[in-house]
């Protein structure tokens, strides 16, 4: 029997379009004190976190950035070179084991300090794909390309997600304020650069608890109904790229059905209706109300807070059942996806 | 706000005060699989490797994506023309992409694959910041385009190109045209920058320019007239087709009815953009300077709008 795990704390940065001249750790410390008050807890069971050496331009940065956590007494401590939503898996399954009843989780990234497309170029395969030199816009174009003729739609169905992304970014204290998408130019077509998420330097943290812990930590824990990652094959070629086989997969595992909210990692307009698809959500679904990655991307925190922002609607009552989901690698090639839920399901 | 102005990653970075590098990078194994792919490369052959079930995965790996089992021991040669199953468009090359000028990127599978290689897809010169160029598109047919010195690697192809599917025809025959009693007597009134017409003894109208017929009557004509270089822009066309005659795509060319004349002339409209151009429109000859005048009718370089108001269409109705 799988134990009831819940998120009971969200917090996150006000994310900035450029260097706020903080340094990592400096960025991260409001944020993990922010979720300490909430729940009250000074030390947490176990504490995972997901960052990018390559973003900070340091082997170890996740190391030094241990210093707004505070590690002595030592603590329980993991680290995965990701988006911070697969720390939060790693932490759901640590508190599977029964002996420790909350984690902390923490992402954070600062892309503006380099070129995001040089670095994530980085994970490519170093046989077929690195040495031409492509980035992962143009893979996602791609995508993009792909999915436009097999579905029917248009560009400006592309542009009428980053419209209506925008507008619900610009209710959102914590994402960039965006204008409205103007008419400019392609940056790799059919992708124009309204696209394309912004880069954006933040971060974002999540306290998990168990059982009674979480129901003494929160007023209504968003409980984890459940939780799925899965991977598809790395190279674009093999793949059919209109659709995205690991999130329904992921989404099936994870029981997404009866969704009123979905937070979707979405870093390229295209990928809103080809996440819809795969994971059945239908037009009823209110998706991305934060504005989603397209009003704010801090990297390797945006998967953690699309999570964190599901749960604040369980949090706040104003939705029952909500959904999460991460993506990482080129094309969708990994995704993430974690179902939310208040009362009865504790 | 920051604004989408700037697509391609935003604006110039200041240099760098802090640099990750390996010089001379990493040493990689490639192994048996990527190995012969690298090393059939480098001899100027595709190849591809078949899968316990039978598919052809191009460039090969180790393991067969559906299965995770290991692939058979079979190379197969593939290609090396492969159609395109999807592509991007570069506008404005980044630094690190292979080509200088604006290129797609294409997921290219090679005849006799059953994957897709991804690769650069040169289709010529562009303008930097060009729109996608139509011919690049899904299904598209194309050939690797190869690197005289190969050292076994993805970059052997310097990138692919299209399959020829047209060639350019040019074509040139000479001819020595003569006009003519009439039209020549019309052209010598070009030389001195007036523009003549005969008028028709049954029906009265002015012929211009002149053939020495009325076209409506089939009666020879010879009574002269000279006519204004003023008249009304009875009806055109907007061609997108360059024609060296003209001053830029679009032109406008359309029929001119010459104040007094009975027929249209046919002639360029300049000097006006094309989306302002109406039927009923004034114009008037701009010639060519003195200097240049010859017995050609290109004395008249075009007509251009006058400050006058339209002519009501029903005025003009007999030449539309
Ligand atoms: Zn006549």
């Amino acid at each position: 029997m799988r134990r009831q795990v819940a998120v009971v704390a969200f917090a996150q940065t006000r994310h900035t379009a450029g260097d706020g001249g903080l340094q990592e750790a400096e960025m991260l410390a409001p944020v993990i004190a922010e979720v300490r008050e909430r729940t009250g807890l000074r030390r947490f069971g176990f504490t995972c976190s997901g960052s990018c050496d390559y973003l900070a331009g340091a082997p170890f940065s996740f190391v030094s950035a241990l210093d707004a956590v505070g590690a002595w007494p030592p603590i329980s401590e993991s680290h995965v070179e990701m988006d911070a939503a697969w720390a939060l898996h790693e932490a759901w399954v640590r508190l599977q084991h029964g002996d420790v009843d909350t984690a902390l989780v923490y992402g954070f990234g600062k892309p503006s300090q380099a070129d995001p497309r040089a670095v994530f170029a980085q994970q490519l395969d170093p046989y077929h794909l690195a040495p031409l030199g492509i980035d992962p816009v143009s893979l996602a174009a791609l995508q993009a390309r792909a999915y436009l003729e097999r579905s029917g739609a248009t560009e400006d169905d592309l542009r009428a997600v980053v419209a209506r992304s925008r507008a619900s970014g610009r209710g959102n204290p914590f994402a960039l304020h965006l204008p409205d998408p103007g008419d400019t130019g392609y940056d790799v077509a059919p992708l124009r650069a309204c696209d394309v998420a912004p880069v954006t330097d933040g971060a974002a943290a999540i306290v998990l608890a168990a059982g009674d812990t979480a129901r003494g930590l929160c007023g209504r824990p968003a409980w984890i109904a459940g939780i799925d990652h899965r991977s598809e094959a790395h190279a674009p070629g093999v793949r059919d790229l209109t659709r995205s086989d690991a999130a329904r997969l992921a989404g099936a595992r994870a029981g997404a059905s009866g969704i009123e909210v979905a937070e979707l990692h979405t870093r390229f307009s295209h990928e809103e209706p080809i996440l819809r698809e795969a994971l059945g959500l239908g037009g009823g679904v209110e998706v991305n109300p934060s504005g989603g990655p397209l009003s704010a991307n801090p990297e390797m925190a945006t998967g953690l807070i699309r999570i964190g922002e599901a749960a604040s609607r369980v949090h706040d009552g104003t939705a029952g059942r909500t959904l999460g989901h991460a993506a990482s690698g080129p094309c969708l090639q990994q995704n993430l996806v974690c179902v939310l839920a208040g009362g009865g399901h504790g | 706000m920051p604004s989408d102005a700037a697509p391609g990653g935003g604006a110039p970075r200041p240099a760098p005060n802090h640099v990750l590098e390996f010089p001379g990078g990493y040493t990689r194994s490639v192994g048996p699989v990527i190995g012969r792919f690298l090393s059939e490369l480098r001899d100027g052959r595709l190849v591809g490797v078949r899968t316990a079930g039978g598919r052809v995965l191009v460039p090969p790996t180790e393991h067969d994506p559906a299965t995770g089992d290991d692939v058979t021991g079979e190379f197969v040669e593939v290609g090396p023309a492969g159609t395109v199953t999807t592509w991007s468009w570069v506008p404005r090359p980044a630094p690190g992409h292979p080509l200088r000028r604006p290129f797609a990127w294409a997921l290219i599978r090679p005849d006799g694959a059953d994957t897709a290689l991804l690769h650069a897809l040169d289709l010529g010169e562009f303008e930097e910041g060009a729109d996608p160029p139509r011919p690049l598109r899904t299904g598209m047919r194309v050939r690797p385009r190869w690197r005289a010195e190969r050292t076994g690697a993805i970059g052997d192809i310097e990138c692919f190109r299209p399959e020829v599917t047209m060639i350019g025809s040019p074509s040139r025959l000479e001819y020595g045209l003569r006009p003519g009693r009439a039209l020549g007597r019309f052209l010598e009134g070009l030389c001195e920058g007036r523009i003549l017409g005969h008028r028709c003894a049954a029906c009265g109208r002015v012929i211009v320019p002149m053939s020495g017929l009325c076209p409506r009557d089939g009666v020879p004509t010879s009574q002269e007239v000279e006519l204004p270089d003023t008249g009304t822009l009875t009806t055109f066309t907007v061609s997108h087709v360059p024609d060296p005659r003209a001053p830029g795509v679009p032109f406008v060319s359309g029929h001119v009815l010459l104040d007094g004349a009975g027929v249209t002339m046919l002639a360029l409209v300049a000097g006006v953009p094309a989306a302002g151009v109406r039927m009923g429109m004034r114009v008037r000859a701009a010639w060519r300077p003195r200097g240049e005048w010859g017995r050609t009718l290109a004395n008249i370089r075009w007509f251009e709008p006058l400050d006058e108001p339209d002519v009501p269409l029903a005025a003009i109705g007999d030449h539309l």
